[in-house]
């Protein structure tokens, strides 16, 4: 089943030029266009992604996450998650370059191919960052009373962390 | 604003933390090397991420979002029972869920700005509570689905995973699994609310 990740990648491109041929788009052209925009959101993220990899490196060096992933061991324990994760559960709902900056730690430490470093790859991209998506719709309305959209929305992060687990050790069954 | 305090609440802790047990000189080290991985970090997802911004602009020129967003029209009904068929603020939601699905985020939260204020005109009484129709649309975007997640397929790769897509069944078992139950959820609490 591993073998769909790599066959997912050329497929994508093939249909996305073919879709572009046959909607006679200049394709080079727009694909130039498209990737200056890329450009410009890498450095728009930059000052944000040094600031919080800062901060996230010195947590970690002064030794005040270990304090905080042991305290919640029998939590993470029991629902299965790797201590090396945790971290990165906590950041997630809160802030989207914060967690990536997590995300490379543990893959830094961990490697992308172990245990850990899988379920942080699939934490890291199958949820959005909840408090950010709330504040920035809510806020353009003027909307104050946002009603059961946190809960419901944690929730779904709630059953990321339990099913992401499950999911690596389903498909790469015991190669973990 | 809620960066602001967890920033400097990380930094105050990790200061507290360092001079209490005796590592500051690798607090020291680690402000020099966490800011140097981040620049690191940019320049060395910057091909890759732009490469995915110019093929999904060729999606967005072709129309693919569009063509996207009437395939999603009949689930959506289901979704929003305000709405009505074929407003603009139906058009609107399945824009901005397609470019999420698509990895669009760019395209994306513009689209999701003018469906919240699309769905603010259809019920101008609502004053600044939100009615059901924005939460589950809010809901949709904080659990969304992302088909190809390239960023943290660059990631991966960087650190030098052997396949960074390899994992791409898990991504979409977990992300569908989170979108359903908070989808679920909304309707469950607002249910529950309805009644009390």
């Amino acid at each position: 089943m591993d073998k769909l990740g790599s066959w997912a990648l050329p497929i994508t491109i093939l249909l996305l030029l073919l879709f572009g041929i046959f909607r006679k788009v200049p394709i080079f052209d727009t694909f130039t266009e498209g990737a200056k925009e890329g450009l410009k959101t890498s450095f728009t993220i930059l000052p944000t992604l040094v600031g919080l990899m800062a901060a996230v490196t010195m947590f970690k060096a002064s030794g005040a996450l270990d304090l905080l992933s042991g305290a919640l061991k029998p939590v993470t324990q029991f629902l299965g998650i790797p201590e090396a994760v945790t971290p990165l559960i906590l950041m997630k709902p809160i802030s989207g370059s914060g967690s990536t900056a997590i995300f490379t730690q543990i893959l830094k430490q961990q490697g992308p191919d172990s245990f850990s470093g899988r379920i942080a790859s699939v934490l890291a991209c199958s949820t959005e960052t909840a408090f950010y998506c709330v504040s920035v719709y809510f806020g353009a309305v003027g909307i104050k009373k946002t009603k059961h959209t946190i809960p419901a929305a944690l929730m779904g992060d709630l059953t990321a962390c339990l099913i992401a687990g499950l999911a690596i050790r389903f498909i790469f069954n015991g190669s973990t | 604003m809620m960066l602001n305090w967890i920033w400097t609440g990380l930094l105050l802790v990790s200061i507290l933390c360092a001079c209490l047990t005796g590592r500051t000189e690798e607090l020291a080290n680690a402000v020099l090397s966490g800011a140097q991985s981040a620049v690191e970090l940019c320049f060395a997802t910057m091909g890759m991420m732009c490469f995915w911004t110019g093929m999904m602009h060729i999606a967005e020129k072709g129309g693919l979002t569009q063509l996207l967003a009437k395939i999603l029209h009949p689930i959506l009904k289901h979704l929003f029972p305000d709405l009505k068929p074929g407003s603009r603020a139906a058009g609107a939601i399945c824009m901005n869920l397609t470019a999420n699905f698509l990895g669009l985020g760019n395209a994306a939260t513009p689209l999701g700005i003018s469906a919240m204020k699309e769905l603010k005109k259809c019920d101008p009484q609502c004053g600044d509570e939100a009615n059901r129709s924005m939460v589950l649309f809010v809901v949709l975007n904080t659990a969304s689905l992302q088909l190809i997640p390239t960023y943290m397929a660059t990631i991966r790769a960087k650190y030098g995973a052997q396949n960074p897509f390899d994992l791409l069944p898990a991504v979409w078992i977990t992300s569908i699994c989170a979108l359903l139950v908070a989808v679920l959820s909304a309707k469950l609490f607002e249910r529950r609310k309805v009644r009390g």
